[in-house]
């Protein structure tokens, strides 16, 4: 087990990707993270947990694959903040916890007596990290959000776009992922920051703002040009920025729904490309210089598509790689997955055994430390799967005790 | 007091690795910021102060260089490599995304850095990794995004057009969030341990595990999602979810309404707008509001009155839409507790109230132009050791003097 984080242990109420993707990194580099959950809904304020991918016939709320997948050498106990010991408990797992994450909508952990000023009132030095959409501040701060909204506010959702189309969008909550990434990085900060210091803080997460950061030149051309990026036709977001490129963009390939990307970085790029393909439209002055080929993209994209779609996505992009051009297919998750030289040697989808489901993949870390290098063994808990555990290790209650709050409903 | 005050980053300039070094920049740590002579490439991206290129004049610099310090170093000359092995001495942290064999080619790798600094953190971000000689192959944020799986999941449910790359380089900002993780988390155990390391990034490898269902799906059940338009790729088609309000802005429906209560509160807002009567699956709104028992959403599809019921829902909105201006449409529709999202451009977002009231937008002074620009803010709001931009991004070779004089003091 990596040691990197092994000294620090996590409160967590974090669910679904945004905040269980982030803790899920603590928990490969050895912090202990411990999940609450609630026992009267069964930890379902996280949907995953009962919710596909399954692994086999097998249903319920110790089956979800995606739960599994983003919660990964992380324990789980069950706590009924209803009730008075339930809390007592919870007040008892602070104290000697150095961070409280969570990524509820604003005022939940509130609403059951444990917003920021009762955390330090349990624990001074208590670092606490909320995330959600809009942030605890602000005119929106009650609003519901999740991925896709946040992406639509933000202008992620505008700015992936092909022209003549409505917004495509991103096809999935890359702003799960990447709101988690800002909560790691939020969490660990505050960590180096009170270790030095001894003193603790609240970081108040909106994804909403770490997405617009996203967006940094395009911003700036907008106020220091006055610029806007929403202009009559949308820009194909398949066409290069910064720095300005072409051809580069995704073109058709033989076979079903294959795609290859192709981008020529300057002319010398061109040249090569021109040499590979050694057709006629290749020499037109239409195509002569990088300013002709940016004013006839169009036409250029149409010839260069004809010229890919008779061949193999993988073919083009060693063809083309090999003669200095960045180009790749576009890779479906079995290519990339199960027939990626890359990918598989360096470790990238992990075994896990879960008590449930048994041993299953999962998304590893992009990543190698020489020294403390993650490591990812256990799956996601099962319901209350450490309860026992952390309450008589770690909070130094009897067996019998453990029973006795669980015949309670309290655990 | 900042959160890395004290913590001093080297970064060899390049636009994959640049905006790891700001994001721990604006955080307090010291950043020096290493140029070949001439300047990186980046000084000539667009877009540029009043369209006018020019050394100091691009945005793009602008943005992904702030609150560091600018020496230029020849690493080609043995000269310049003394002086850069005198700042690792001083330095933290070494940030790069330099060829996969250069910095050994040139002496100057960790295996002889750490002889230099025992406890230093050195984060090497490559295509493929170091080990993977494929790393040495020409590659741009489109190509590594394309080989790493994000755009076989956007695009339109037509499959003749494209998978679409969402724009912004965001394959390098996905590698460099993972830089900084990394940086951080060896920084944490450095400080327990006195323990540095070498940390090496795949950027390849980071847009695979950020694609979300394509890779569980596949790895948990063997399945394949498929592209749609405006929403999540599926293994198998889910109803819209955009819709296009009547200013011709789109909104992004998200969750449909899925409860009684949910059902309830659209129908009162279909009726005070109006519009009851033009909706003629209303009825069947009428029946999701007046529901009793549990509304098993699991039926869908089987079921044919929760599923009329749970399809009126959703036109019940597009009919709103069609309405009214969309943000209207966003405001009302999180009235009633619907989790729905206008679709802005960038600048609108930048622009729109909240994010004003927060404080997001920032003034930032470029003293040598005698003008002071609004920049994007903080990514998070820290209590006690805010996210702040200390200072514009650096002329080439700013801060040469500044930099060697302590060295050589």
């Amino acid at each position: 087990m990596s040691k990197a984080l092994s000294a620090f242990r996590i409160c967590d109420f974090t669910g679904q990707l945004a905040g269980a993707g982030a803790t899920k990194w603590l928990a490969s580099f050895g912090a202990e993270v411990i999940r609450i959950e609630d026992p009267v809904r069964q930890g379902r304020w996280d949907i995953l947990r009962g919710n596909v991918p399954f692994v086999d016939d097998r249903r319920g709320i110790d089956f979800g694959g995606a739960f599994n997948n983003h919660n990964t050498d992380k324990l789980g106990i069950t706590l009924n903040l209803r009730t008075d010991k339930g809390r007592q408990l919870l007040a008892s797992l602070i104290k000697c916890s150095d961070v409280v994450t969570e990524n509820f909508a604003k005022g939940v952990l509130e609403r059951w007596g444990f917003g920021y000023e009762q955390l330090k009132e349990i624990n001074p030095e208590v670092i606490y990290v909320s995330n959600c959409g809009f942030g605890h501040v602000g005119p929106y701060s009650g609003f519901r959000t999740w991925g896709p909204i946040v992406q639509a506010i933000s202008g992620l959702t505008f700015t992936s776009a092909l022209p003549g189309q409505v917004p495509a969008g991103w096809g999935y909550s890359y702003m799960d992922h990447t709101g988690g990434y800002y909560m790691v990085m939020a969490i660990l900060m505050a960590l180096i920051h009170r270790q030095r210091t001894g003193e603790g803080q609240w970081v108040d997460l909106a994804t909403t703002e770490a997405a617009l950061g996203l967006h940094g030149p395009t911003l700036l051309d907008w106020t220091v040009n006055g610029r806007a990026s929403r202009q009559d036709s949308q820009p194909s977001s398949n066409r290069s920025q910064w720095p300005v490129m072409a051809p580069h963009g995704i073109y058709p390939c033989k076979g079903d729904d294959d795609w290859v990307a192709i981008a020529c970085r300057d002319e010398s790029d061109w040249q090569s490309l021109v040499t590979e393909i050694d057709e006629q439209w290749c020499s037109r002055d239409a195509f002569s210089s990088l300013d002709s080929r940016l004013g006839n993209q169009d036409d250029l994209d149409i010839q260069l598509g004809l010229w890919t779609s008779g061949l193999d996505k993988f073919d083009i992009s060693q063809r083309l790689s090999a003669a200095g051009i960045p180009s790749s297919a576009v890779q479906k998750p079995e290519e990339r997955i199960d027939k990626d030289p890359n990918t598989g040697s360096f470790g990238l989808w992990p075994t896990v055994r879960h008590t449930k489901m048994g041993e299953v993949r999962v998304d590893g870390q992009p990543v190698h430390f020489s020294e403390t290098d993650w490591a990812m063994k256990r799956g996601a808990p099962c319901l209350g799967e450490h309860t026992q555990q952390v309450l008589t290790d770690l909070l130094g209650l009897s067996k019998g005790e453990v029973e006795e709050l669980r015949r309670e409903g309290i655990v | 007091m900042t959160a890395l005050s004290g913590i001093r980053i080297l970064e060899l300039a390049s636009e994959r690795i640049s905006f790891a070094g700001k994001l721990m920049a604006d955080m307090g740590a010291e950043l020096i910021l290493i140029e070949p002579p001439g300047g990186d490439a980046c000084r000539a991206f667009p877009p540029f102060l009043d369209d006018e290129p020019g050394q100091n004049r691009s945005l793009y610099w602008w943005h992904y260089h702030t609150s560091k310090k600018g020496i230029v170093l020849d690493l080609d000359t043995d000269e310049d490599r003394k002086i850069f092995k005198k700042l690792i001495q001083t330095a933290d942290i070494l940030i790069e995304a330099e060829p996969r064999n250069r910095l050994d080619d040139l002496g100057i790798d960790y295996r002889e850095l750490v002889g230099l600094k025992k406890d230093l953190v050195h984060v090497a971000m490559t295509t493929f990794g170091r080990s993977d000689p494929r790393s040495d192959l020409a590659a741009t944020d489109l190509t590594i995004l394309a080989g790493g799986g994000p755009p076989w999941s956007c695009g339109y449910d037509d499959h003749s057009l494209p998978p679409v790359r969402g724009s912004g380089n965001q394959a390098y900002h996905i590698g460099c969030h993972f830089a900084v993780m990394s940086a951080l988390t060896a920084i944490l155990h450095r400080e327990l341990t006195g323990v540095g390391q070498f940390i090496d990034v795949n950027m390849h490898a980071a847009a695979n595990v950020t694609t979300e269902a394509a890779s569980y799906a596949w790895l948990v059940a063997g399945a394949t999602v498929l592209r749609q338009t405006g929403r999540h790729a599926s293994i198998s088609p889910s109803m819209e979810s955009q819709v296009v309000c009547a200013d011709g802005r789109y909104a992004n429906t998200g969750v449909p309404p899925r409860f009684p209560p949910e059902f309830r509160k659209l129908l009162d807002w279909l009726t005070e707008l109006g519009l009851k009567d033009e909706l003629p699956e209303a009825v069947f709104l009428e029946m999701g509001a007046d529901w009793e028992g549990p509304f098993n959403l699991s039926l869908i599809g089987e079921d044919d009155k929760i599923t009329a019921v749970f399809k009126s829902g959703r036109q019940a909105l597009t009919l709103i839409a069609s309405r009214i201006p969309a943000y209207d449409f966003f405001f009302g529709c999180q009235s009633v507790g619907l989790s729905v999202g206008v679709i802005n451009s960038p600048e609108e977002a930048f622009e729109d109230q909240h994010f004003k009231e927060r404080g997001y937008q920032v003034e930032v002074e470029h003293e040598d132009l005698a003008r002071t620009f609004r920049y994007p803010g903080a990514p998070y709001r820290f209590e006690k050791t805010p996210w702040r931009i200390s200072s514009r991004a650096p002329e080439l070779g700013e801060h040469q003097e500044e930099v060697l004089a302590k060295l050589l003091e």
